[in-house]
């Protein structure tokens, strides 16, 4: 009988090759809120590449189905390959015709399974996703980590958002913000990720999603103020010091 | 008895042997000893008339509060105080010594102390000493110039800000500040932000907790609020005290005088002097 030669397992030098060990081409936070009508989310459009601001047109919220909004941080080719998954997964639904489609809480169970058993084979999907939908009227916001952690929650966000972002969700937010406080208070988020972020772009997206369905809006820029004085005359005081 | 070594006189300066001798150990496995740290939420702005401070009162030694109500606003000068953030022996000892040569400085050259000085006594002493000495600072003060608030770090650069927040919790102060800062404030708008910046540290970052210290320097004038807020009271206090039920039965008592077992001897000579 022939004798398999011994294998190094899992975690050899052979099987690193297709493994993810480091993200490459990264996106940074995704922030989410719920409000009256639904689900908003803002992330904005940059591709780092390392130190890099490598591409600056990244769509990182797509739509899933009917009733269900992605958002990711993390690696970008692995929320590619997400959305293929997704994009099966909707289309299998879509087959069975029966008058029923899945909704958020049952997409955020898939993607829950998808990481955990990927992080279980030593070779995860680099993300955070953010995922938010509203079906028949139940409103749903849920996160999900590249090792699997889940939670449904009234905000989150991935990231840095979690060290800049939430303190201010945390006090701000309240139940039925109406869509012009909701916007304003995740601008008032994405504003401070840009001032203290430095893979954070001037350039986003906020997303909303209603019973009615998704719409992402156009790219658009913060308006950002630099114009205190200790910035203009920081060694007032002490000429030639810093 | 030969001597392997040549006998050096002792240079002056920070002496870097252990500091190898330290690596050695923690490259075998050597657990270095933890030090107690403030892991802290610390921080300062500019507003209409001076600088306000303000500082959370949580001190933790690994996992494990060491001190709930410890002070982190340092004296430096009659107008100039410092927060400090990192290793509280570090923090300590260094705003202590550099406020003693503040005083003699006073003495010196008979005039109010300037905040660069306190400034630049403090960032000579960390880029001293590499870094080691672990100590993140928050100096801010107002002297005849005007109000100043600087950022120190252990490794000995500043910056001079608006408004700086500094330790674990800087995150999710600076967050407050970004957003609800602005120029001119007044006292009462500036101490309100200070607080929700510090409440923002203590109830996002497990580093930092129970009290927000703030304290006030304006020309002439100062405010050590002490305690200026306690969102953490203790709010379940038991009725039952920590008595026994008084349903116990005494059944027997007896009593046994215990015997001396050293004779004192009265002695007219005591010790002798």
């Amino acid at each position: 009988m022939e004798q398999k030669p011994f294998s190094r397992g899992l975690l050899s030098s052979e099987a690193d090759s297709q493994r993810t060990l480091y993200p490459y081409v990264t996106g940074t936070s995704v922030v989410a809120l719920k409000y009256k009508d639904g689900i908003l989310m803002a992330a904005d459009m940059g591709g780092s590449y390392g130190s890099t601001l490598r591409y600056k047109t990244v769509e990182r919220m797509k739509s899933i189905g009917k009733h269900s909004l992605l958002g990711a941080s993390g690696e970008l080719s692995d929320f590619q390959e997400i959305l293929r998954y997704l994009d099966e997964l909707i289309l299998y639904d879509n087959m069975w015709d029966d008058g029923n489609s899945l909704g958020p809480k049952e997409v955020h169970s898939y993607l829950t399974r998808v990481m955990y058993n990927r992080r279980n084979k030593f070779n995860p999907l680099w993300n955070s996703l953010v995922l938010g939908g509203v079906k028949n009227g139940q409103k749903y916001l849920g996160m999900v980590s590249m090792i699997g952690v889940n939670f449904e929650d009234d905000h989150v966000a991935t990231g840095f958002g979690n060290h800049l972002a939430r303190p201010i969700l945390r006090e701000e937010w309240h139940e039925n913000l109406s869509f012009e406080d909701g916007v304003k208070l995740l601008e008032k988020c994405m504003r401070v990720l840009l001032y203290r972020d430095r893979s954070a772009v001037n350039k986003l997206q906020i997303a909303k999603i209603t019973d009615e369905g998704v719409t992402v809006s156009q790219p658009y820029s913060l308006k950002t103020f630099w114009g205190f004085s200790a910035f203009s005359n920081p060694t007032a005081g002490a000429e030639g010091s810093w | 008895m030969s001597k392997g070594m040549v006998d050096v006189p002792p240079k002056g300066g920070f002496s870097f042997d252990l500091c190898r001798r330290n690596d050695m150990l923690t490259q075998k496995g050597a657990k270095a000893p933890s030090y107690r740290k403030t892991g802290t939420t610390i921080v300062g702005l500019i507003f209409q008339d001076g600088v306000i401070l303000g500082a959370d009162t949580r001190a933790t030694e690994g996992p494990i509060v060491c001190d709930k109500n410890c002070e982190k606003i340092h004296y430096m000068a009659p107008n100039i105080y410092c927060c400090g953030a990192g290793t509280a022996a570090d923090t300590e000892a260094v705003t202590d010594m550099v406020s003693s040569q503040l005083q003699l400085h006073r003495y010196h050259t008979g005039r109010e102390s300037r905040v660069v000085t306190a400034l630049t006594l403090l960032k000579r002493h960390l880029f001293n000493y590499q870094g080691y000495v672990q100590a993140a600072l928050v100096l801010g003060g107002v002297d005849v110039t005007g109000p100043h608030l600087h950022t120190i770090y252990p490794h000995g650069s500043t910056d001079t800000l608006p408004f700086a927040t500094m330790g674990s919790g800087s995150l999710a102060a600076m967050s407050v500040f970004e957003s609800k800062y602005k120029e001119g404030l007044t006292k009462d708008e500036g101490i309100k932000l200070v607080t929700e910046a510090i409440c923002a540290g203590i109830f996002n970052d497990l580093g930092s907790g129970s009290n927000v210290d703030v304290c006030l320097i304006t020309k002439g004038h100062k405010e050590y609020l002490r305690n200026h807020m306690l969102p953490n009271p203790r709010t379940y206090v038991s009725e039952k005290s920590y008595a026994f039920p008084k349903k116990i039965e005494v059944l027997l008592t007896k009593i046994t005088p215990l015997k001396e077992k050293v004779e004192i001897i009265e002695s007219s000579d005591a010790m002798e002097e």
